[in-house]
C-alpha cells in the first residue's frame, strides 16, 4: 500500500506525500461524495468567493472563514461528540498567543464530483498548520480539522504538513500532529528524520493504515474510549478470519496501551491529553542536536531520601514497589511514565535530576517479580534507544530475577527480544548510571545497563545480589542429588547473595546507602554532562529485530 | 534546669547519636531537679518488652540514666526501637500473640541478653500478673507494681469492692434486685436522679431506662421488666447511678515501695471515640483546686490500699456538677503520660526504674506543680471520615514531624520509610504540644497539626485539627459524648466558611500560577548559546492571569495579578499575588518551594501553612488547608470553557458492588454466588487491627459473583462482592 511506501520513503517525504494522497483518493472515493452531500445542506453560511467584494474584504471574509473550519454546525457536532475543534486544540496546546499560523488560504485543488464548486472549498483545508511555543519553546504544530470533510487528508493538507516540517526541520524543532482524521485514507507519519522530535497525538476514529505510519513516531498518546488505531477494521476482521470483534477491543486505546504496546499512553479527553503534553513537551530538547533540556530545580541535589533505606523488604522473595524508590529520589516526585499499563513488570518514564531530564528504567518487582519477558524487553529498549537518540541520561534500577522461562517465552523468541534491550543499552552513548537495588541475577543483570554493557556508574545497595541464579537453583544443579541442600544455600547466599562479589571485580562502581541515592545520581549527571562516547562508523546498527 | 529536660523530647524518635536537647519551657520558675540518678545507681541492662513509640520512649530514658537496653521485635518489626536499642532479640513472627504475648519467648530473651529488669511500657504483658510472677522468679525486676496489685485492680468487681471500702467514691447504685415500683422509687430517691435501670440479665440496651424523677422511675420499672422479661426471659431488674454525660478524668498516682504515694494531677481524656481517648489534656478545665484535690486523696487512698508502687493511673467519671465516680485503675504506664510530665516536670519512665530499684520518691506533695498546660492529639494511621477513624495502612514515603517549633513533643516509633501494617496498633505518633496557658497549648497544636507531614497513610490529622478548634472544645465544653454529639452525621472534615474558602481558592490559583512560571524556567547550557537565545527569545513575561478553579460541584472565576514589580528565585520563588475571588480581593504572598511538601503562605497577612498533597498536569491539585484536603481543579479560562465540552466521567456504580473499606483480613463470608440479600443483610466480615466490621447490602439484590474467601487477606479498595 502507499501508507507503507511513504513509510519506507523517509527522505522524499513531500513527493512520498503527495503521491500517496493521489492514489489514495479514488479508493476512498466513496467516503468523500458522502461528505459532500453534508456540506451542501449547510451551504448558505459559506458565500466568500463573491467577486464585487475588495481585496482587502475577501482577505477578511477568507480569514473568519478558516476560522471557523466546517461551520458552526459541525463545531457543535464535535464538541456533542466530547471531542474539540483543531482550532481550539491548538490554543489549547501552545501558549496564548503565541500561534503563528500558516497557509490559512490554502484549498484543496480537487476539481470532479462538485468538489470545485465555492460551497466546497474552505480556506486552510482539512488541517491547521503553524508553530507556535509550549512553555516558550519553540514547536511546530498540525492539527487535522474533522469539521472539515471529517479530516480527511487531501493534496493540500499534506502540503501544509510538510511545509511545516520541513521548516522544522530547518530549525531544528519538534512537530506535533494533533490526529483527527474520519476520512483519512493516510495518515502523516513521519520516521524519524534527523533534528525532529515527533509526537503524535492520536485524536478520535483513525482509520486503516494510520496505524501502521503512526508507529514510526517517536510517541504516540491517545485518549480513552475515543481513539482506533487499526490496520483492518472489524469488518474487514470478521470477513477474513470470520472473528467477532469490535473497535474498541480491536484497536481502542486499551488495547493499545495494555495489550499491543502500540500507543505509549492514553489519557481521559482532549484537554487532559493537551494539558498532559505540554508538561511532557518540557522533558524533552528540541531536537537530536540539543542536549537533554535543564529546568531550575528547587529540590536540593544533595538531598538525603531517608525512605529508600528500608524499602527492600527482608525477605528476598517479597515484593516492593519500583515507583517507590523512583518517586523518592527525582526532582519533587515528578514522573512521566511511558507505557504505564503495557509490560508492567519493567516501569519507564521520564523525569529530572537536579532539573536535568532523565530516563528511567527500572525492574517492577511488584508485577511478575520483576522479570524480564518479550514485552518488558521491547518496551525498554525502545525506551532507552529514544533516550539515546535525544541525548537523555539513562538511570536504571535493578531488581531482575532473570528472564522469563516457559515454552511461551521461547517460542516467542525471547531470545531475539532480549537481545534488543541489550542492543540498545550497549549501543546506547548517553550518559548511563545503573543502581542494583536487590536481585541482579544471571543474563538479566547483564542486559540491565551493566558495567559490562559500558554503565558509566554502577552502584550496589547493601541489599543487592548479583549471582548467576537464586541459591535454591543454584544449589540444585551444583549439588544435584546431593544431601544437605539447605546447608549448601546458605553457603551459597552467604558467598553470592550480596554485593561483594560483583564489587571485588570492580563490576559495580561502589556499594552505596540508599538514602544516598539521589545525592550520587546528581553529582555523576553533572561530571557526566560532558561525556562523549562515539561507536565505530557503521552505516546503522543492526538490531535484532 | 526547666521541665522535661530529660526527656529530650525536641529529638527525633529515631536519632542514634543522643544528644540531650533542652526545650524551652513556657514558664520560667524552676522545679523538682534531678541529675541524683547518677549517684542511685539502678540497673545496667533493662528489657522493653514492647515495640513502637512507647519502646523509643522507655529507651531514650534509660539512655539519659546510662541504662544499656534490649529490644525485642517481630519478623515484620524491625523498626526504630530496635535500631535505638543497645541489644535486639526477636522474639517470633508478625502476630502479637505468638511475638509480643510470647513470653517464653521474652524470658529467653531476657535470659540471652542478661537483663535485669523488664519494662513492660503499655498493653501487651504490662498488665500480666503472670509475665510479673514468672519474672520474679528469676529475679528480674519487673518495672511495675507487685503481682497483687495489677491482680487486685485487673478484676473490675473486685477493684470496686476495694476502691469501696477505701472510701473512694463510686457509682452508688443498690446492689440487690429491686422488687416493685414503689421499691424502685425509694432506691432511686436515696441514690439521687437520674438514675439508671436496666436488666439483670441485660446487655446491649435492652430493658435500659434512664429516669430523672420518681414518675420516670415508676414508668421506667414497668417498661424495663417487660422488655427485660420478654427479651431475656428474666425480669429481674438493677438500678445504678446515671452519670449524665460524664467526663472521663484520671489521676496519675507515684507511689515508692516504702508507702509513699503523690498525686501528679489529673489528664482530661473526655474526647474519646468507641472507647478509644483521641485527645488528653492537663490539667482538666472542669476541675478546681478542691475537686482535684479530693480526687487525688481518693486516688492516693486506693494505691495505699492495694500497696501499690510504680506509677499508676486511676481513673473517675466526673459528672457535670463535678461529682466523681471510681471508674478503675490502671497499673502500668499510660499512653498519655507524657502531658503528666509535661506539666509536673517529672520523667515517670525515670521514676518507675528508681522505684522498681526500691528507691524512695524524692518528691513530696507540695512539690508537685500544675505549671501550665499540655495538650496530646493521638496521631493514628486511620481515616476519620469512616465512623471517626477506621484503620488504614501503607508506607511513609514521606515524614516530618513537626519538631522545628518550639513546644513541641513528639513521640514516635516509626520513620520516614516504616511501614504501618495491620498486625500493630496504629498509632503513628503522640503529638504534645505546652504553652503557659491552655490557648496558648492549643495555638501550637493547631501550629504542630499543620506542619505534620505524613504521606503514604491516611492519617487522623482532619479530626484532630477540627477538634482542637472546636469552639465547644475550646471552652471546655467537652464529655465522653463529644464526637457524637459534634458530628451526629460523622465527621465530614472542614466545612469552609466564605473567607476561608476564597483564600483557598486564592492559593490554589496562586500556585497554580507559580509553577505555570516555573515550568517556563528551563535554562540552555552555556556552551550552547544558542539554545539560550532560542528559549530566552520567547518573552512571556506573564502578569495576568484569568483562571477558573474547580472545588467540589463549584466553579469560580479568579483574576490574578503580580503585585510588586519583582520577583527572585531564591530558595523558592518569592511572589506575591493579588487574587480576585468571586468578587473578593485575596493577598496571597509565599515562597514558593514546590519540591518542599509545606507551603507557607501569607494570606491577608495572616500566617497559614498549607501542604501540597499532588499537583497534576490535569491541573488536579490536592491542598491540605485548615487540616482537612481539598480537591480542586485550577484551568485557565480558556480550558475550562473547552472543559465543559468534555463527556463527563462515568462514575462506578457503588450499590452493586461491596468493596472492602480499609485493608484487613476476610473473616467470614455469608453469601455466595445466586444467593439473594436484603437491604442491610451482612454480607461478609472484614477484621482489620483487632476491630471487626460487618459489611452489608445497601439494597435488595442477587448476588452475582464473590472475589474473596474467608482468610484472604484484602487491601483497601478490593472488590469483595458484585450484586446484580
Amino acid at each position: 500500500m502507499a501508507a507503507f511506501g511513504l513509510a519506507r520513503n523517509s527522505c522524499g517525504l513531500i513527493n512520498g506525500l503527495r503521491v500517496s494522497y493521489r492514489s489514495l483518493v479514488q479508493v476512498k472515493y466513496g467516503a468523500k461524495s458522502a461528505c459532500l452531500l453534508q456540506t451542501n445542506i449547510q451551504s448558505d453560511c459559506r458565500w466568500y468567493s463573491v467577486s464585487h467584494l475588495s481585496v482587502k474584504e475577501r482577505i477578511e471574509k477568507k480569514r473568519k472563514a478558516a476560522q471557523m473550519g466546517g461551520g458552526q454546525k459541525r463545531i457543535d457536532a464535535q464538541h456533542q461528540r466530547g471531542k474539540l475543534t483543531a482550532r481550539e486544540r491548538v490554543e489549547l496546546l501552545l501558549d496564548p498567543e503565541s500561534f503563528v499560523e500558516t497557509d490559512m488560504f490554502v484549498e484543496h485543488r480537487c476539481s470532479d464530483f462538485g468538489m470545485e464548486q465555492d460551497a466546497n472549498k474552505f480556506p486552510g483545508d482539512s488541517v491547521v498548520t503553524g508553530r507556535g511555543r509550549i512553555n516558550g519553546r519553540l514547536v511546530y504544530v498540525f492539527s487535522q480539522d474533522f469539521t472539515v470533510f471529517g479530516g480527511s487528508l487531501s493534496g493540500a493538507h499534506a502540503q501544509k504538513i510538510c511545509k511545516i516540517m520541513d521548516q522544522a526541520l530547518t530549525v531544528g524543532a519538534p512537530v506535533i500532529g494533533l490526529n483527527d482524521s474520519g476520512g483519512a485514507r493516510i495518515q502523516e507519519g513521519v520516521e524519524s528524520l534527523a533534528g525532529y522530535a515527533d509526537i503524535f497525538l492520536v485524536h478520535p476514529s483513525d482509520l486503516p493504515h494510520h496505524g501502521s505510519l503512526c508507529i514510526l513516531t517517536h510517541l504516540m498518546l491517545c485518549l480513552q474510549d475515543t481513539s482506533y488505531l487499526f490496520i483492518t477494521g472489524p469488518d474487514v476482521v470478521k470477513s477474513v478470519t470470520n472473528e467477532d470483534v469490535t473497535q474498541e477491543e480491536l484497536g481502542g486505546a486499551k488495547t493499545h496501551t495494555a495489550v499491543s504496546g502500540v500507543a505509549h499512553r492514553a489519557f481521559e479527553n482532549d484537554v487532559e491529553a493537551l494539558l498532559y503534553l505540554r508538561d511532557f513537551f518540557n522533558f524533552l530538547p528540541l531536537s537530536n542536536q540539543d542536549p537533554a533540556p535543564i529546568r531550575e530545580c528547587q529540590d536540593p541535589s544533595d538531598r538525603l531520601v531517608k525512605s529508600l533505606d528500608t524499602v527492600v523488604p527482608f525477605e528476598s522473595t517479597k515484593a516492593y514497589d519500583m515507583l517507590d524508590i523512583i518517586h523518592a529520589v527525582l526532582d519533587e516526585g515528578d514522573f512521566f511514565e511511558i507505557m504505564p499499563t503495557y509490560a508492567k513488570n519493567i516501569v519507564v518514564g521520564f523525569a529530572r535530576m537536579n532539573g536535568r531530564t532523565v530516563g528511567i528504567v527500572g525492574n517492577q518487582p511488584k508485577v511478575a517479580s520483576g522479570c524480564l519477558d518479550i514485552n518488558s524487553s521491547v518496551k525498554g529498549a525502545r525506551f532507552v534507544r529514544f533516550c539515546d537518540a535525544f541525548n537523555i541520561p539513562i538511570i536504571t534500577f535493578v531488581d531482575v530475577p532473570g528472564f522469563l522461562p516457559g515454552t511461551a517465552q521461547e517460542y516467542g523468541g525471547i531470545i531475539r527480544h532480549g537481545a534488543k534491550l541489550l542492543f540498545a543499552f550497549a549501543e546506547a552513548t548517553v550518559p548511563k548510571i545503573t543502581i542494583i537495588t536487590r536481585k541482579a541475577y544471571g543474563g538479566a543483570y547483564d542486559v540491565m545497563s551493566s558495567k559490562h554493557l559500558r554503565g558509566d556508574m554502577n552502584y550496589a545497595w547493601p541489599t543487592a545480589e548479583v549471582a548467576v541464579m537464586g541459591a535454591k537453583g543454584a544449589v540444585q544443579i551444583i549439588f544435584r542429588g546431593k544431601e544437605n541442600q539447605a546447608e549448601a544455600e546458605a553457603e551459597y547466599v552467604e558467598k553470592f547473595a550480596n554485593p561483594f562479589p560483583a564489587a571485588v571485580r570492580g563490576f559495580v562502581d561502589d556499594i552505596i546507602e540508599p538514602a544516598t541515592t539521589r545525592k550520587r545520581i546528581c553529582r555523576d549527571l553533572e561530571v557526566l554532562a560532558s561525556k562523549k562516547q562515539v561507536n565505530p562508523w557503521k552505516k546503522h546498527a543492526n538490531i535484532p529485530l | 534546669w526547666t521541665f522535661l529536660t530529660g526527656v529530650s523530647v525536641t529529638m527525633h524518635a529515631c536519632t542514634h547519636t543522643h544528644t540531650l536537647t533542652r526545650t524551652h519551657a513556657p514558664h520560667t520558675h524552676t522545679h523538682c531537679s534531678y541529675g541524683l540518678f547518677s549517684s542511685s545507681q539502678t540497673f545496667d541492662k533493662i528489657l522493653i518488652a514492647n515495640r513502637g513509640e512507647i519502646a523509643c520512649r522507655v529507651i531514650k530514658t534509660c539512655k539519659k540514666m546510662g541504662i544499656q537496653t534490649v529490644a525485642v521485635h517481630s519478623d515484620v518489626d524491625s523498626n526504630v526501637h530496635v535500631k535505638m536499642a543497645d541489644e535486639a532479640v526477636c522474639v517470633g513472627p508478625a502476630p502479637t500473640s505468638k511475638s509480643y504475648l510470647n513470653m517464653d519467648a521474652i524470658m529467653d530473651a531476657i535470659r540471652l541478653t542478661g537483663a535485669q529488669a523488664v519494662h513492660p511500657g503499655y498493653g501487651f504483658l504490662s498488665e500480666n500478673k503472670d509475665f510479673a510472677k514468672r519474672l520474679a522468679a528469676v529475679g528480674v525486676t519487673f518495672i511495675g507494681p507487685d503481682t497483687h496489685a495489677i491482680q487486685a485492680m485487673g478484676d473490675k468487681i473486685e477493684s470496686k469492692l476495694i476502691a469501696k471500702a477505701a472510701k473512694v467514691n463510686t457509682i452508688p447504685g443498690f446492689d440487690g434486685v429491686v422488687k416493685t415500683a414503689e421499691d424502685a422509687v425509694k432506691i432511686a430517691q436515696q441514690i439521687g436522679y437520674p438514675v439508671m435501670i436496666k436488666a439483670s440479665a441485660g446487655g446491649g440496651g435492652k430493658g435500659m431506662r434512664i429516669a430523672w424523677n420518681d414518675e420516670e422511675t415508676r414508668e421506667g420499672f414497668r417498661f424495663s421488666s417487660q422488655e427485660a422479661a420478654s427479651s431475656f426471659g428474666d425480669d429481674r431488674l438493677l438500678i445504678e447511678k446515671y452519670i449524665d454525660n460524664p467526663r472521663h478524668i484520671e489521676i496519675q498516682v507515684l507511689a515508692d515501695k516504702h508507702g509513699n504515694v503523690l498525686w501528679l494531677n489529673e489528664r482530661e481524656c473526655s474526647i474519646q471515640r468507641r472507647n478509644q481517648k483521641v485527645v488528653e489534656e492537663a490539667p482538666s478545665m472542669f476541675l478546681d483546686a478542691d475537686t482535684r484535690r479530693v480526687m487525688g486523696e481518693q486516688a492516693v487512698q486506693l494505691a495505699k490500699a492495694v500497696k501499690y508502687s510504680s506509677a499508676g493511673t486511676v481513673e473517675f467519671l466526673v459528672d457535670s456538677k463535678k461529682n466523681f465516680y471510681f471508674l478503675e485503675m490502671n497499673t502500668r504506664l499510660q499512653v498519655e503520660h507524657p502531658v503528666t510530665e509535661c506539666i509536673t516536670g517529672l520523667d515517670l519512665v525515670e521514676q518507675m526504674i528508681r522505684i522498681a530499684k526500691g528507691y524512695q520518691l524524692q518528691q513530696k506533695q507540695e512539690d508537685i506543680p500544675i505549671n501550665g498546660w499540655a495538650i496530646e492529639s493521638r496521631v493514628y494511621a486511620e481515616d476519620p471520615f469512616k465512623s471517626f477513624g477506621l484503620p488504614s495502612i501503607g508506607r511513609l514515603s514521606q515524614y516530618q514531624e513537626p519538631l522545628k517549633l518550639s513546644h513541641v513533643r513528639v513521640d514516635s516509633g516509626i520513620e520516614e520509610g516504616s511501614d504501618i501494617n495491620i498486625y500493630y496498633d496504629p498509632m503513628i505518633s503522640k503529638l504534645v504540644t505546652y504553652g503557659a496557658t491552655r490557648a496558648e497549648a492549643l495555638a501550637r497544636m493547631e501550629d504542630a497539626l499543620d506542619n505534620y507531614v505524613i504521606r503514604g497513610v491516611t492519617h487522623n490529622i482532619p479530626l484532630l485539627r477540627e477538634i482542637i478548634t472546636h469552639p465547644r472544645f475550646v471552652s471546655g465544653d467537652i464529655s465522653t459524648n463529644f464526637l457524637p454529639e459534634v458530628y451526629p452525621e460523622g465527621f465530614k472534615g472542614h466545612h469552609l466558611d466564605e473567607d476561608r474558602c476564597r483564600e483557598l481558592l486564592a492559593s490554589a490559583a496562586a500556585l497554580h500560577v507559580t509553577s505555570q512560571l516555573y515550568s517556563h524556567k528551563i535554562l540552555g547550557t552555556q556552551s550552547d548559546l544558542m539554545l539560550c537565545y532560542r528559549v530566552s527569545s520567547a518573552p512571556m513575561d506573564q502578569n495576568n492571569w484569568e483562571l477558573c478553579v474547580e472545588l467540589g460541584q463549584e466553579l469560580h472565576d479568579i483574576e490574578i495579578s503580580k503585585s510588586g514589580n519583582s520577583y527572585i528565585f531564591m530558595n523558592g520563588l518569592c511572589l506575591s499575588l493579588q487574587v480576585k475571588v468571586d468578587g473578593g480581593q485575596v493577598e496571597v504572598c509565599g515562597d514558593w518551594n514546590l519540591a518542599s511538601p509545606l507551603l507557607p503562605l501569607t494570606i491577608n497577612g495572616t500566617c497559614r501553612m498549607l501542604q501540597c498533597l499532588s499537583k497534576e498536569s490535569s491541573g488536579n491539585i490536592v491542598l491540605q488547608y485548615m487540616g482537612t484536603l481539598f480537591k480542586v481543579r485550577v484551568l485557565s479560562k480558556l480550558t475550562a470553557k473547552l472543559n465543559s465540552y468534555m463527556p463527563e466521567k462515568v462514575s462506578e456504580d457503588t450499590s452493586s458492588i461491596l468493596r472492602s473499606p480499609m485493608p484487613g483480613t476476610v473473616v467470614a463470608m455469608s453469601v455466595k454466588p445466586g444467593d439473594t440479600v436484603a437491604d442491610g443483610q451482612e454480607i461478609c466480615v472484614i477484621e482489620a487491627m483487632k476491630m471487626q466490621n460487618s459489611l452489608t447490602a445497601v439494597k435488595q439484590a442477587k448476588v452475582k459473583s464473590v472475589h474473596c474467601q474467608p482468610g484472604e487477606t484484602v487491601g483497601e479498595g478490593d472488590l469483595l462482592v458484585e450484586l446484580e
